[in-house]
């Protein structure tokens, strides 16, 4: 037998092997899917009895009336609700601010952590150490009760009593503010291990280099350290960012009415507890979708460089699929070409 | 004006208890090309780093162009140079680094640029004409687009070098250039730093090629355990060692 393919086994079909186990796995998979969607979408009998009667040729006949399990009409109709509405422009809000405090605050504790004073980690490490330690909840609750530890904030001789400035606690710590504050300074304690883990991962050799061609370590920072650490730093910030946008439900415990706030108080008086669960959730999902779209092209920009080829955006492979099956196509079925 | 570009005298650099250098002497005139061999450890890469302060020697003096690299003489004494002056010194002086150390993030062109623009404040137009200049000095015209991960190794080396001379640096320090580099990229980068001295560039080099020392050297320093351990013009350091040391170092790098 010659090892080398004659003029005719050159162009012999290859038939891949098929996986059996691999199909059957994915149909089970797919009717419980089906399934479970069937019943997310389906109708049950009224569940406060409601039957419906008609009279046909001088009989008449009852039947329960049916209705969505899962109420999506009554979703559908608070869906858009004013209360509703408010809540959600509430809630990203202050997910953006508590996200902003967290992540300047968080950078800035990090490049403490990373500096070579002693009193500077030290600072930086108790910090991570006191927000990390103990529930956002309860954070959330201490902002709220400030006013209560420091009536006044004041501005002036560091443990003297004379001072410019005075400001109300009260005033100032709303309970929006308070659960901004809380959110954003316990946030800046997980985002300084994210920032850390970032610039440790950014090689030596690249602040030798802007070193030596003169930059000043903030430049150096700025222009060479902070755009490579993005990379590391990005996908478990999108992760921070999801996870806060459904934290700031917490704030709702200090009476500020955003999202969740906001389907609790309708709920508490029309006891449509279900179906306005599902509109915040509807929402929720909806903005964490909006999110992750953005973080995959944010990872993409910072991921130059880093890669020989950059990978194809979803659009750009699902063109590049529906390319290859229309080239399968062909060659399956030369006849239809001639 | 002397003309003397690099003058050592009794350098010495301890990290912890470790001495790395123990009295370093070293004269480099202007123009002129010094190489520095020594066995891996003798403290070459940390007395470059000291020429251009990326490294604090602990005494003796080191002058670059007659000024005390990151100290000031005045009324007899050392006074401790600001940040600032310290980068302006660093920026007239160019490093090339045994791994090359492009910016990642950067694209060939940022990478030359991003030091006229930021450092020395040249507008962009005119940094980017000195980048192609200096892109065609190293026969990389065509890469200007290019990230430094789709590079060769001697092609990324060659953009090092043009990143340090897009400073106009008085002074070009390499630190093993060649020495990551596959075999048969190594002429590519050698030719680029042999026409650099022929234009006159005054370069201090580490380096274990020996042939190129040889041939573009005006004096070789050997370097071991801390001391020049011998010095002199190239025939003589590498044709005629004196020193045991760098007799049974040479038969190890030839
Ligand atoms: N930052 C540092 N901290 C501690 N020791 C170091 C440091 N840098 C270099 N050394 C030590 O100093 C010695 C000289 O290193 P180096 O100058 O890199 O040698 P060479 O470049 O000649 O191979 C080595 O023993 C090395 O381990
Ligand atoms: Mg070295």
């Amino acid at each position: 037998m010659s090892s080398t393919l004659s003029e005719g086994e050159a162009s012999l079909e290859v038939v891949p092997l098929r996986h059996w186990g691999r199909l059957g796995g994915a149909l089970v998979t797919l009717v419980g899917v089906a399934m479970l969607i069937h019943t997310v979408f389906s109708k049950i009998p009224s569940r406060t009895g409601q039957v419906a009667c008609h009279v046909v040729n001088a009989t008449k006949s009852c039947h329960p009336v049916m209705e969505w399990r899962f109420s999506w009409n009554t979703v559908g109709s608070y869906l858009f609700d004013p209360l509703v509405m408010n809540g959600l422009w509430l809630t990203l809000q202050i997910t953006f601010w508590a996200m902003l405090i967290g992540i300047t605050l968080g950078l800035v504790i990090a490049m403490m952590r990373l500096s070579h004073n002693r009193l500077m980690t030290g600072i930086s490490w108790f910090y991570t150490w006191f927000f990390r330690g103990t529930p956002v909840y309860i954070q959330i609750l201490f902002w709220f009760a400030i006013s209560y530890l420091y009536p006044t904030l004041s501005v002036g001789v560091p443990f003297g009593s004379w001072a410019f400035l005075h400001i109300n606690s009260v005033t100032l710590f709303t309970p929006l503010i308070a659960g901004i504050t809380a959110l954003g300074l316990n946030e800046a304690a997980y985002f300084s291990e994210i920032a850390r883990a970032g610039l440790i991962s950014v090689d030596e050799g690249q602040i030798e280099a802007a070193t030596s061609i003169g930059m000043t370590p903030s430049q150096t920072m700025r222009m060479v350290i902070l755009p490579q650490a993005m990379r590391v730093i990005i996908p478990p910030t999108g992760n921070e960012v999801i996870s806060m946008l459904k934290t700031t439900s917490l704030v709702a415990s200090i009476g500020v009415i955003e999202l969740t706030g906001a389907v609790d108080e309708i709920s508490a008086s029309n006891f449509k507890t279900v179906p306005l669960l599902l509109v915040a959730c509807v929402w929720y999902l909806l903005c964490t979708t909006i999110l992750s779209v953005g973080q995959f092209y944010v990872e993409r920009y910072y991921a130059r460089g880093s890669l020989r080829t950059q990978p194809p955006t979803p659009i750009q492979r699902l063109r590049g699929d529906l390319g290859a099956l229309g080239t399968r196509f062909r060659r399956r079925s030369p006849v239809v070409s001639r | 004006m002397s003309d003397t570009m690099v003058e050592a005298r009794g350098v010495t650099k301890a990290y912890g208890a470790l001495q790395v250098l123990k009295g370093l002497d070293l004269e480099v005139r202007k123009g002129e090309v010094t190489c520095l061999i020594g066995p891996s450890g003798s403290g070459k890469s940390t007395f470059l780093r000291c020429i251009n302060h990326l490294e604090q020697h602990d005494s003796g003096v080191l002058r670059v162009d007659g000024e005390l690299v990151g100290y000031e003489l005045r009324n007899h004494k050392l006074y401790e140079r600001s940040a600032k002056q310290i980068c302006q010194q660093r920026a007239n002086i160019g490093m090339v680094f045994q791994r090359f150390n492009l910016f990642q993030h950067l694209n060939v062109l940022e990478n030359i640029t991003i030091g006229q623009e930021k450092v020395k404040g040249t507008n962009e137009a005119a940094a980017q004409q000195r980048a192609r200049e200096l892109l065609a000095r190293v026969g990389l015209e065509s890469k200007e687009k290019s990230y430094p991960v789709q590079l060769s190794g001697g092609q990324q080396q060659r953009v090092a070098i043009a990143r340090a001379l897009a400073m106009e640096p008085k002074l070009m320090l390499f630190d093993e250039p060649t020495s990551a580099l596959d075999p048969e990229l190594v002429g590519e980068v050698l030719d680029v730093m042999r026409d650099l001295a022929r234009s006159g560039m005054t370069m201090i080099v580490v380096t274990h090629e020996m042939g190129f020392a040889r041939e573009v050297a005006n004096s070789v320093y050997f370097l071991d355990q801390g001391v020049i351990e011998e010095s002199g013009e190239p025939e003589q350091v590498l044709g005629d060692p004196r020193s045991p040391r760098l007799r049974s170092f040479l038969s190890k790098v030839l």
